[in-house]
């Protein structure tokens, strides 16, 4: 197809570098250096897009970020689709595949614009008022049909093939915004020698140089000369410029987030690259030049496709070289649509009219619109637009009311005026101030260490924002270290000013009754809707945000939110800063999860710890559970096990010969020092100045509420050193809780903590021939029950490596664990692993070695206890050293709750049936037959087949738990009742002899 | 992402390497366990949580692994100083008009 | 009030929309008040609804330093469920619940409750006995929950990633289908609305500086910016604001204020049919009736009044929402926001008398408040009404900090082993 309003010689672009695209499966073809928007004007489609609520068709209004119309879905195959991408910001790549979004069956014909007709049902919040009869109706039947009309594109529904990277970076100067002003205050900073990032959204830096033709800076037109000061800060090794570059983000402590985009605009991106890169920058200085945005003019029928923004229409024609139409009107109340309307007549376009709200518009810019013949209706507005899919006319009047007249036009071009974009500023927290005299936000009271230059602040006209701007990037790398500057600022020779325009609505948005005049395009708001908001009681602008939901569409605003303030404003018959301005909220532009997440996916998502004999488990098939980040061996399953059937075996065998189990997750602290013992005593309840060394104790810590925080076995390797186990989930929070009292409560004990749990490979050797399996591996320890009994720990070697040695048992039977260096792990591992083949010893996991510790009553730490568990619910009060004056949780315990009668306790659970396995977390009720609630008397904290009873075994926390022995109570379950008796904690092995046998 | 300065290390680092440790200068009673409920109450739960100035504690947990003290403005989470452990809480702030 | 419905609908679309009336009055306050709440969010609008509808009280104000609903009400991600562990706080929850389903009809408004389910996920063993745990207890409560396999889990909410390839493979589920979401803007306005027909003053910007108390120690009044306002009683309901307010009655709380954050992608057709949360990965997600995915962030670690946080805090809760639905990677984040939460040790409200006479508070919501709103409305109206708690918030007292009689949702939960 012919790109028949690509005009010669207009534009920037090499019309022979040719691409060829489809959009909805009709294939086109556009320039190297398009936008999406610009090939498809340069084709004359401008119907893209439906709108969200009426599905009004619409068409390309902006020629930027700030586009709410022209959404498409781009899809570079099936998992590389990407929806509500807008057509005015991607980059045109050849064989790049678009669909518009949101109608059905087809974008010219949409069965949903059916609203449009229904419209005055449709009025501003009416849902909130209706579809509430019948009360199911609304989630079996209102709320589905909603739903499927809302939303626009369509998610992905594959994972997505691409990735992200991210990097983090610091400099002195930080410039967000490439066009005159900031490309002046980047050549201002980089001078001095400072490090300078300069970042614009566009894939070119110089902003509005794009179209404005009348600049010339240094000799140059505006545009060459941005090109040339770019090449020039290229070339300096202190800065770094990042085009395709949203600032999104300003947060704390000058820190700004930047999503740069890398691959979107490839036609074969390397597979290799990454999608885009999350930039987070923390910056000495922050120098803002974001610009402004033009806003449309506030009238019926505004939205048809072919208005569009008049600086955009200037763009298009100045950059791409496409007229936007061949017969155009112009509705404008202030200069810069001249400029448009000048650039277009210049082009060969025909100008039908410009038509100006404002009574005797003067200046260069309307003398040379007249010059050229231009027709000027001044003192007029345009009522309304006709046409369906197109504009087709515009219909002009008096402002003040009187005749009408209808212009055919193919395209309209509109400016109400320039928002200044103090997005950032205001995300950086500073306060905005409203300027009376020119109706607009400016940056007011500074939060942070940033300034604002050229439009973004207000500053009227090229030459004086590029002075503004070099003044201030001198001056922030002056105060962030730079040397003086010395080279010379650029000389602005030419330039076009304005400024001022209006706010709100046009004489063309009514106050009529059905009239569309659109403020938010998008979220299809029109004036209406905001009268209607305020007429209804919501006063506030946020208010009018939320009930219209002005402003808050995928542009968040950008051209809606000035309009609807005043709107507000003028309806309250307030002042605007009366009615206040919503909140600026990041991202300023949406930004792709994708960038946000970065590598942090699958296997990198969080780290995966594993032991030192995790290669050794994963080879002889174990199957591994999460907890933590650790992966911990959970059973050993043999060919045609189950789960059941390996665990049964891995207990049986435990307790019949011997088995071997990782332990090495235990968390792990060394105490040392002359008041390690004292130390101790105040972070356990336990008494530990009398334990020997050479011996061990069973430690509970407590938090200092008194509830039961962490547990473990504690060894006293001399009378200054302590050897400390944590749970594995507690090993980090327990260091920080010793490391909180020494340092903070106890300054004055002469001791030291060291973290030393990936240091040591923990190897569990438990059964009855545990002592067998070790002893030939073992030197210098002697393992007889009088030298080392039950209990105690020994320094020495095992197979030949430095071993920290433990005879303790968390199965009831004789064991030892078995510290080791970790490197010599998984080595002294498959030594042991030799010789307890020698004695029929199996490899456990953690199943198994639940099961066997709960056969014994031992508890686990945050399974049997849930933090709000004291000592004594436990059984563990013996743990408690009566004649201590002082240790972490003394005051809490003694809290009224805490010594209150009614308390649940720790108790044993057996099922009447022995073959009925307990559901872990049941709850245990006295009468089963009372109605629900159900007073719930206890729970099921641990329950297993135990292979070793020969019957199921459970442990649970029951209100007066330890009364109740005997007692039977009932587990209702959904689909029956279970009977169990109360009993003691202990299943097997009750006097504990097997822990010499 | 908060930049603070650690009074140990003395430089100003990024807020992933620290851990926040509640407020300040809540002293544990040296004679525990003779607290009433009320005052055990207060020493353990009741927080000042004021709007403005805050004194509190941070851990430089993945550096110098030091506790330390912060005053910092809870409105506009801008840090007023840091000082060690163990240091009185300062009477005068810097900036402070009077 | 006029009866909003279908046919007023139809009336006004007929002329024009011109007969609709203002939806809350805005009077000026009068000098003194029955009852003063501090709060104008879900909680203190509710609580004055309450008040005027089932206890006749309606010379009330509500007070709000800025616009009625604009704290947290208007800035959670609207997740409504209450399959709580301990029976105190299923019995609060589930209270709200039963209020939810019905409160459109009950305000004539339409805050837009939508039970579509709210999934838990379990990614270990850990996980499990914890949400079994909840399950057995709900039942026998009466408040629903059932355990889904992964690949019930999936069928429920088909974006979800259920690989066991996965870092944290889904192993299960736990499943409340009366949980869901409202509109939370509906909320605040339907209860303005209702409780301004009632005769309740709403009065917008105007901020409560000091509570004025008689010689003999009962609460006499609040100092205002627009003024001193007598009142017989005053309920604080003011969220993260709590701690400031009550100490100007000279009661200082077990509070901390935090920041929030969450965040809304762009619109998108339906894809997330319910509410999945994963404490494990800590992740929440749901689909706006709009479109946009609405996704809950943590707290910053240090307390804070900002209504800001960090960006690392969004970073990780993304990289755990792209876990659980690795599909959303192209997605875009649209805006984000904060809020300031006020957190009780215990993780539980206090909805309660204070020491101080005819001064009550409601309080201490954390991160979970919105799916409180009419129940915690309802049983603080009765509080203040009768001067004495409701049977369902009897339990959250202020006392319980010195007693240690704490409802430990959060330990409930635990920790890993």
């Amino acid at each position: 197809m012919m790109q028949s309003f690509r005009i010669p010689g207009a534009g920037r672009l090499t019309p022979a570098k040719t691409m060829r695209f489809t959009f909805d499966g009709q294939s086109f073809t556009g320039v190297a250096g398009d936008t999406l928007a610009s090939a498809l004007l340069a084709n004359g489609v401008h119907l893209v897009g439906r709108s969200f609520k009426y599905h009004r068709p619409r068409g390309i209004l902006s020629v930027g970020a700030e586009e709410p119309n022209a959404l498409v879905d781009i899809e570079r195959d099936a998992a590389r689709k990407t929806p509500n991408v807008r057509a005015t910001v991607q980059e045109l790549y050849d064989g790049l595949a678009a669909t518009s979004q949101n109608r059905w069956p087809s974008l010219s014909f949409d069965a949903g614009a059916v609203n449009d007709l229904a419209s005055p049902l449709f009025s501003a919040g009416f849902y909130y008022k209706t579809f509430m009869w019948p009360k199911a109706a609304w989630k079996s039947f209102y709320e589905p049909k909603i739903r499927a009309a809302a939303g626009l594109g369509v998610a992905p529904d594959q994972p997505d093939p691409d990735h992200y990277s991210a990097r983090f970076a610091h400099c002195e100067v930080l410039v967000l915004g490439g066009g005159a002003a900031g490309i002046a205050a980047a050549l201002a900073a980089a001078e001095t020698g400072v490090r300078v990032i300069l970042c614009d959204e566009q894939a070119e830096f110089g902003g509005a140089l794009r179209f404005e033709a009348g600049a010339k800076i240094d000799g140059a037109d505006g545009w060459a000369w941005a090109q040339t000061a770019i090449a020039k800060l290229s070339a300096m090794d202190n800065v770094r410029l990042l085009p395709r570059t949203t600032a999104f983000g300003y947060y704390a402590q000058n820190f700004v987030g930047l999503a740069e985009r890398l691959t979107d605009h490839l036609a074969s991106p390397d597979a290799n690259a990454p999608r885009e890169r999350l930039w987070q920058i923390r910056a000495k200085r922050v120098i803002l030049a974001a610009g402004a945005i033009e806003r449309h003019m506030v009238f019926a029928d505004n939205d048809r496709p072919g208005v569009m923004l008049a600086s955009a229409a200037r763009a298009y024609l100045n950059h791409y070289g496409v007229a936007i139409g061949r017969n155009v009107g112009v509705y404008t109340a202030n200069d810069s649509a001249y400029a448009a309307a000048i650039d277009l007549k210049k082009a060969g376009v025909d100008i039908a009219a410009i038509v100006d709200l404002r009574d005797n518009p003067s200046g260069p810019l309307v003398e040379e619109a007249r010059a050229l013949g231009i027709e000027i209706n001044h003192g007029r507005a345009v009522i309304r637009t006709g046409g369906r899919l197109r504009i087709s006319s515009m219909s002009v009047q008096p402002k003040n009311g009187g005749g009408e007249r209808k212009i055919a036009v193919d395209a309209l071009l509109m400016s109400a005026g320039w928002t200044p974009s103090v997005h950032l500023f205001s995300q950086s927290r500073g306060k905005v101030a409203f300027d009376e005299e020119t109706k607009r936000f400016l940056p007011g009271i500074y939060a942070q260490d940033c300034i604002s230059v050229g439009a973004c602040n207000g500053t009227d006209g090229l030459a004086a924002s590029v002075e503004e701007a070099y003044a201030a990037g001198a001056k922030a790398a002056k105060d962030a270290g730079g040397k003086a500057a010395k080279a010379a600022k650029p000389k602005v020779e030419a330039s076009e000013n304005w400024s001022r325009g209006m706010l709100g609505a046009a004489p063309g948005a009514g106050p009529d009754k059905i009239v569309k005049a659109f403020v938010d395009f998008q979220n299809d708001v029109t004036a209406k809707d905001i009268r209607l908001a305020v007429h209804e009681g919501m006063r506030s602008i946020e208010h009018v945000k939320r009930f219209t939901t002005n402003g808050m569409a995928t542009d968040q605003g950008k051209t809606s939110n000035m309009h609807g303030l005043a709107i507000a404003a003028d309806t309250l018959d307030k002042n605007i800063p009366e009615v206040g301005l919503t909140t600026f909220r990041a991202p300023y532009t949406p930004v792709t999860f994708g960038a946000i997440v970065g590598h942090a996916r699958g296997a990198l998502f969080d780290p995966t710890r594993k032991t030192a004999m995790h290669g050794w488990a994963e080879a002889h098939g174990a199957v591994f559970e999460d907890v933590g980040q650790w992966k911990r061996t959970w059973y050993f399953p043999k060919p045609g096990e189950d789960m059941h059937a390996a665990v049964n075996r891995e207990c049986r065998t435990v307790r019949q010969s011997a088995g071997l189990f990782d332990a090495s997750t235990l968390g792990k602290i060394e105490v040392v020092g002359p008041d390690a013992a004292t130390f101790m005593e105040l972070l356990y309840t336990n008494p530990w100045q009398k334990l020997d060394a050479g011996r061990c104790r069973y430690g509970v810590m407590l938090r200092e509420d008194g509830f039961i925080y962490d547990d473990g076995v504690v060894g006293r390797l001399a009378p200054d050193r302590f050897h400390v186990t944590t749970t594995t989930g507690g090993a980090a929070r327990v260091m920080n809780h010793m490391e909180d009292y020494l340092q903070t409560e106890f300054p004055h004990l002469n001791v030291w903590l060291t973290s030393i749990s990936e240091q040591w490979a923990v190897i569990a050797v438990q059964g009855p021939k545990s002592r067998d399996i070790i002893a030939p591996l073992v030197k210098g320890i002697d393992l007889s029950d009088e030298a080392m009994p039950h209990m105690s720990v020994r320094e020495g070697r095992i197979c030949g490596v430095p071993t920290r040695l433990f005879r303790m048992s968390f199965t009831g039977d004789r064991g030892f664990e078995v510290n080791v260096p970790a490197d010599y792990g998984q080595a002294v591992w498959e030594a042991l692993w030799t010789e307890g083949q020698k004695h029929g010893a199996c490899a456990y996991g953690t199943e198994a070695m639940h099961v066997l510790r709960a056969e014994k009553g031992y508890i686990i730490v945050g399974q049997d206890t849930d933090g709000t568990v004291t000592p004594a619910d436990a059984g563990l009060d013996w743990a408690i050293g009566k004649k201590k004056t002082d240790f972490v949780g003394i005051r809490g315990l003694t809290r009224p709750d805490l010594v209150a009668a009614g308390r649940k306790q720790l108790v044993g659970l057996r099922t009447n049936d022995p073959k009925i396995v307990l559901d872990e977390g049941a709850q245990i009720v006295a009468d089963p037959k009372q109605a629900i609630p159900m007073k719930m008397i206890g729970h099921v904290t641990s329950s297993y087949w135990s292979e070793n009873c020969g019957r199921s075994i459970a442990l649970g926390l029951l209100t007066d738990g330890r009364a109740r022995m005997g007692e039977t109570l009932h587990v209702p379950m959904p689909d029956r009742t279970i009977e169990v008796e109360v009993t003691g904690p202990v299943f097997f092995d009750e006097k504990g002899e097997r822990l010499n046998g | 992402m908060l930049l603070i300065h650690c009074p140990y290390c003395e430089e100003e680092r990024p807020e992933l390497e620290f851990r926040h440790a509640g407020e300040a200068h809540i002293a544990r009673p040296t004679d525990m366990a003779a607290m009433s409920d009320e005052d055990f109450e207060k020493f353990f739960f009741i927080r000042s949580n004021p709007k403005g100035v805050i004194y509190e504690r941070w851990r430089h947990v993945h550096g110098c692994a030091r506790f330390f003290n912060a005053v910092r403005d809870t409105v506009t989470d801008k840090f007023v100083m840091t000082y060690k452990a163990g240091e009185p809480q300062p009477k005068k702030l810097p900036g402070a008009g009077k | 009030m006029r009866k909003y419905s279908v046919f007023a609908i139809a009336r006004e679309a007929m002329r024009g929309n011109k007969g609709w009336e203002e939806q809350w009055s805005s009077p000026e306050p009068k000098s003194e008040y029955d009852v003063v709440i501090i709060g104008a969010g879900g909680h203190g609008l509710g609580t004055a609804y309450y008040l005027a509808k089932e206890h006749g009280i309606t010379n009330v104000a509500v007070l709000e330093k800025g616009w009625l609903g604009g704290g947290n009400t208007g800035r959670n991600t609207t997740i409504i469920r209450s399959n709580y562990l301990y029976d105190e706080s299923a019995g609060i929850y589930d209270h709200a619940v039963k209020l939810w389903d019905g409160l459109s009809q009950d305000l004539n408004y339409n805050v837009m409750y939508s039970a579509r389910g709210v999934m838990m996920l379990a990614h270990n063993v850990h996980d499990v006995q914890s949400l079994k745990r909840h399950i057995h207890a709900n039942r026998l409560n009466g408040v629903d929950n059932e355990w889904l396999t992964p690949e019930q889990a999936k069928e429920f909410c088909p974006p979800l990633n259920i690989s066991s390839n996965a870092r944290y493979p889904v192993v299960g589920a736990a499943l409340q289908r009366r949980g869901g979401t409202a509109r939370h803007d509906a909320v605040a306005w339907g209860y303005a609305r209702a409780a301004s027909a009632r005769g309740v003053h709403i009065i917008q910007n105007c901020e409560v500086t000091g509570i004025r108390r008689a010689l003999s120690g009962e609460v006499t009044g609040v100092e205002t910016s627009r003024g001193f306002i007598g009142a017989k009683k005053v309920g604080v309901v003011a969220a993260g604001h709590t701690s400031v307010l009550m100490d100007m009655a000279g009661v200082r709380m077990p509070l901390e204020s935090y920041p929030l954050q969450a965040l809304v992608s762009e619109p998108v057709k339906p894809v997330v049919p319910c509410v999945v949360m994963s404490n494990t990965v800590h992740a929440y997600i749901s689909q706006s009736d709009k479109g946009e995915l609405v996704i809950g962030a943590g707290t910053d670690q240090y307390t804070s009044y900002s209504q800001t946080g960090g960006l690392h805090i969004l970073n990780h809760t993304l990289d755990a929402i792209c876990e659980m639905f690795p599909v959303f990677t192209r997605m875009k984040m649209l805006r984000s926001w904060g809020g300031i939460v006020d957190v009780t040790p215990d993780r539980s409200p206090i909805l309660a008398k204070t020491p101080v006479k005819g001064l009550y508070v409601n309080c201490g919501w954390g991160t979970g408040g919105f799916k409180a709103t009419p129940g915690s409305g309802n049983v603080f109206a009765h509080t203040i009404a009768r001067d004495e708690p409701h049977p369902i918030n009897a339990p959250f007292t202020l006392e319980r900090f010195r007693t240690g009689r704490l409802i430990d949702e959060a330990a409930a939960a635990a920790v890993a082993h």
